[in-house]
């Protein structure tokens, strides 16, 4: 296991990064997908949405050039590219139902081996609301969940999810930083492992059935 | 010639208990912050909030849950506002929450004479508890149904004196939906500029929608 969250969040990021392809529209969620911005490999051009309302979303401003007109799904203050454009919501939930947003990128409290996801509340804890969560999910037409692989010991990727359901089988790829799975019709296959773990430890730390893919790659991060 | 603009006084005669009222914005970002104000100083109780999410305890409209003025909140999201939470679970605030894109498509569908909408959204989910279901082609929906409000209370950045609006960068979020989907609809505008002064094809929201325009600072 790696032990060190940060550590383990980057290569997270820096996985993900390198699935997209030249001028992709993406859209990634708040916290840890915030990160896979950093990581974008050199010579692919990423086109980042946020539901708020705006495509061409560029990094946080320099000091002084802070505009209060400009934000993220986060609330952080953002820059717009030279080719970014604005719109409303309707506009901006349209292109995520549209199926117009390549990729979305979402956390977990739970995901399951049904590519089914629990993100947005633990009842009788926490309720902080789906936000756009539960669109971006049907609607893009790739769906990326990054976790880290436990949660105080305990295994995030199960059998079936327990908690209320962001959305039912949509999920298409799971990313922690130990393994890659792909979400198939016939389950969860493993296709991608950390050069630091073993199908054993994963095994030993995923609730979740798996088959181990013929082609098993080691993660490039 | 249009006779729009109004006072503080004149916009917190419009503001009653029990009123439904939809306020744009997005974290904050767009909200018209002295409408706000202005509903604090009254103390306006009972309120019904349609809203994208209830902000932060000092910004935005969530000032208006911290001071205890709202009954009933409709929105995606409550996490950044400990007070709805709280309230919530004391049971002095109900909330209703409702996906983002569903929220937005629900007012437009008010606002543009609709019956409702169908969305794949929510479909296995807790959101579908109470709600038709149609399958069309093969594929399940949701069927949403339109929300209005009374009053609307929008952000703009450049508002003329006819009530065209323009919202800059990210501020634009749900207000032109909302301008559309209530009986009453308030524009706070950041900057007033005379009629002529916004180029006609950069108009977001077009006058006839606008009700009233309350400019803080005059400029």
């Amino acid at each position: 296991m790696i032990e060190d969250v940060n550590l383990a969040k980057t290569i997270i990021a820096r996985r993900i990064a390198r699935e997209f392809k030249n001028n992709q529209l993406v859209n990634l969620g708040i916290g840890l997908p915030t990160l896979i911005a950093n990581h974008i490999p050199e010579g692919i051009n990423v086109i980042f949405q946020s539901e708020n309302g705006i495509i061409g979303m560029g990094p946080a401003p320099l000091p002084g050039k802070e505009n209060p007109d400009v934000t993220n799904a986060g609330g952080a203050l953002v820059t717009a590219l030279p080719y970014g454009c604005y719109f409303d919501t309707a506009m901006s939930f349209a292109l995520i139902r549209g199926k117009h947003v390549e990729y979305t990128v979402l956390g977990a409290l739970e995901v399951d081996q049904e590519g089914s996801l629990a993100s947005w509340i633990i009842p009788g804890k926490k309720v902080p609301g789906m936000g756009g969560a539960m669109d971006l999910v049907v609607g893009a037409k790739n769906v990326i969940v990054s976790t880290l692989h436990t949660e105080r010991g305990k295994p995030k990727i199960l059998k079936k999810c327990a908690l209320p359901l962001t959305a039912r089988h949509v999920v298409n790829m799971i990313v922690s930083e130990l393994a890659v799975f792909r979400v198939t019709p016939g389950g969860l296959a493993l296709i991608e492992i950390n050069k630091d773990s073993s199908v054993d430890e994963i095994r030993a730390n995923t609730d979740a059935d798996f088959i181990v893919s013929e082609n098993l790659k080691t993660m490039e991060v | 010639m249009f006779h729009k603009i109004i006072s503080r006084k004149d916009f917190a005669d419009l503001i009653k208990d029990n009123m439904t009222i939809m306020i744009g914005g997005f974290l904050g970002c767009g909200t018209p912050e002295t409408l706000v104000d202005v509903i604090l100083e009254k103390g306006s109780k009972n309120l019904t909030i349609i809203c994208n999410d209830t902000s932060f305890t000092d910004k935005g409209l969530g000032r208006l849950i911290a001071a205890k003025q709202v009954a009933r909140v409709i929105t995606s999201h409550i996490g950044t506002n400990a007070e709805t939470g709280k309230q919530m679970v004391d049971g002095t605030l109900k909330v209703d929450l409702v996906p983002q894109g569903t929220l937005v498509e629900r007012i437009r569908c008010a606002g543009a004479g609709l019956g409702g909408v169908l969305t794949p959204t929510g479909v296995g989910t807790m959101v579908e508890e109470g709600k038709q279901k149609l399958t069309v082609e093969g594929i399940d929906y949701l069927l949403e149904l339109p929300l209005r409000a009374e009053l609307a209370l929008i952000g703009g950045s450049i508002v003329d004196k006819a009530g065209n609006v323009v919202y800059n960068g990210t501020t634009r979020n749900f207000n032109p939906i909302m301008a559309m989907a209530a009986d009453v609809v308030v524009v706070e505008a950041q900057k007033l500029v005379e009629i002529g002064e916004i180029q006609p094809e950069l108009v977001m929201t077009p006058s006839p929608l606008v009700t009233h325009i309350f400019a803080p600072a005059k400029s």
